[in-house]
């Protein structure tokens, strides 16, 4: 295998995240584990396929921060809570389980030499699906 | 003047959080030469109004009601050692809270602490109740014809430095942003002057760092295989390490679980922020988009390039309302077929709450099929090999305005114990009281001359 090899994987083979609220808004951060996969994920997670991942929600605008420095992208995601913490019907009134729906559900194309040396996607034994 | 270092320590992130996780922190700031703050940090939104609440029945009460169990590990060794404690679990009675900390003290055998608290943050001894329900909100919504059972201005860094000036050893508050129960020690120390923006961005964001507790020291990151974690079960709660200029390490106490790293502080910097270059708090605009992280020996990482800009000309106000009740009902099938058995369990109950005239917004689950990231939507399982032999727990929930509404729903699911499919059990069901908030801006010159310090003396 070399290092140019392409991997199909979810975004969670080189990311990790967190959901916070405030009010209707979730927002997830996502931060490459090496830094080299810093532009990539900046080139495939747009707002527009972020927004298609949350639209059973019924969740509205998103929008991408962007910080370089942190090798980190900051996803604020309009009406996602089911009208938030004290109005919604949901297991998860918070939402803090919906960082995992950006880094489980989103499946890319992704470098080999972008996923962390010891991950477990890169064992061929490892079944992640 | 040498330059000296400010030491602060948060032992609570949130009003379950452990009760003893400042005890190692108390070691390690005891060890420490220079100011030194215990913070806790326990109020969330709406413990405000439930405090509230509970005032109006009984005015001794209205505080934490794990003031206790939170001081009484540490109490002691604070005052050996100087440490000055800082809390907002005065919630809606600080001073009420206060006497009970010179209670505790006084049973512990200890000298009288002096003990300051905040006032102003409830606005509705001194604005308009009609006003406020009248205000419109940030988030749209209306509170016309609802009933107010809360009404608190988020007050910054610079009233807790206000309250710190009358020299008390343990400051109690209500609502003031989380991070400026940091900031304010800090505008204390340094001096810090209204106009020294990086400053007060830099101490703002070293308080959001620290103020989720265990949440930027390893805990709420642990994901098994991918992100370890050194022993999470005795996880080390933080301590910042701040210098005049705003230059802040985030570490915690030696021997403790857990790890800081650039991931940890990231991922905890970014939690319930939206604009990275606006983080509004009363005193500042905090910007960490070119914000630097590097390490600085095993746990410890060192924060620079915060800046700050023009602070909001209006503070924010939450206002917390009635707000109906939520009805939560769940039933277990397992083995051959579960999922069909629990579908036809929900199914039956919808339509007999349709039939009773409740086209209520039902929300079905069938946990293990579809839940949390499926927003409840059963066409999201469409495509999807679910396990014929297998676990389902099919949930209902509803929030509605009547009592009678939700506890039927709940009736209506725990009726299948034996009018139900086959095999249905571990039926739980509760239907809770909820409170619903808004917030409201309001200019600063309403509530600024009611912000005051005030010093509760002991008997």
């Amino acid at each position: 295998m070399t290092n140019s090899e392409i991997m199909r994987l979810p975004l969670h083979a080189i990311a990790h995240g967190r959901a916070g609220d405030k009010g209707n808004v979730s927002n997830i951060s996502l931060i490459a584990y090496l830094p080299e996969a810093y532009d990539f994920i900046a080139s495939e997670v747009s707002e527009k396929k972020v927004e298609a991942l949350f639209a059973h929600l019924g969740a509205g605008a998103v929008k991408r921060y962007e910080l370089p420095n942190l090798q980190a992208f900051n996803f604020v995601i309009q009406d996602a809570l089911d009208g938030g913490v004290n109005a919604s019907r949901s297991l998860d009134r918070h939402g803090k389980t919906l960082s995992f729906i950006l880094l489980s559900k989103m499946i890319l194309d992704i470098p080999r030499n972008l996923v962390p040396e010891n991950s477990p996607y890169l064992n061929p034994d490892f079944n992640w699906q | 003047m040498m330059d000296k270092t400010v030491y602060i320590a948060n032992g609570a992130g949130f009003s379950g959080d452990r009760f003893d996780a400042a005890v190692p922190l108390v070691a390690r700031l005891a060890s420490c030469s220079g100011p030194r703050y215990l913070m806790f940090e326990v109020l969330a939104e709406r413990t405000i109004a439930i405090a509230q609440i509970a005032k109006e029945k009984d005015p001794a009460s209205g505080y934490s009601p794990y003031l206790e169990n939170y001081l009484r590990p540490i109490l002691a060794d604070a005052q050996k050692h100087q440490i000055k404690i800082i809390s907002n679990m005065g919630a809606a009675n600080p001073a009420a809270a206060a006497r009970h900390v010179h209670k505790l003290a006084k049973e512990m055998g200890l000298a009288p602490f002096k003990i300051a608290i905040l006032k102003g943050d409830d606005v509705t001894p001194y604005l308009d109740r009609q006003a406020i329900m009248e205000a419109e909100t940030m988030e749209g919504t209306s509170l016309a014809g609802r009933t107010l059972s809360a009404a608190n201005a988020y007050l910054g860094g610079d009233a807790v430095a206000e309250v710190l000036k009358t020299g008390a050893d343990i400051v109690l508050v209500g609502r003031t942003t989380d991070s400026a129960l940091v900031l304010g020690p800090l505008i204390h120390e340094f001096g810090w002057s209204e106009s020294e923006l990086d400053k007060l961005a830099a101490g703002t964001i070293c308080g959001h760092l620290l103020e989720c507790g265990a949440q930027v020291t390893g805990a709420y990151f642990a994901d098994p295989d991918f992100k370890d974690v050194p022993d999470l079960a005795e996880v080390g709660f933080p301590l910042a390490e701040v210098q005049s200029d705003g230059q802040f390490v985030i570490t915690k106490a030696e021997g403790t679980g857990g790890c800081v790293t650039k991931a940890t502080v990231t991922e905890q910097l970014l939690y319930e922020m939206h604009d990275p270059s606006c983080y509004l708090v009363p005193d500042v605009s905090a910007d960490v988009s070119a914000m630097r992280l590097s390490e600085d020996g095993p746990d410890r990482i060192a924060v620079s390039g915060i800046k700050g800009h023009k602070r909001p000309d209006k503070l924010k106000v939450t206002v917390c309302i009635d707000g109906g009740y939520m009805a939560e009902a769940e039933m277990s099938y397992a083995g051959l077929n579960a999922f069909k058995r629990a579908r036809l369990a929900g199914e039956v109950v919808l339509k007999r709450m349709r039939a009773k005239g409740h086209n209520g917004d039902i929300r079905m689950d069938i946990l293990g099929a579809y839940s949390v990231l499926d927003g409840g939507k059963a066409e999201r399982i469409e495509g999807k090999n679910l396990p014929f032999d297998s676990d389902y727990r099919v949930r209902l929930a509803l929030v509605c305005g009547d009592r009678q509404t939700a506890q039927l729903l709940c009736d209506e699911l725990g009726h299948l114990y034996c009018s139900g499919p086959a095999g249905g059990g571990g039926y739980r069901a509760s239907v809770t009281e909820q409170m619903a908030s808004a917030s409201i801006l309001l200019d600063r010159e309403l509530i600024a001359p009611h912000i005051q310090a005030e010093v509760i003396s002991h008997d």
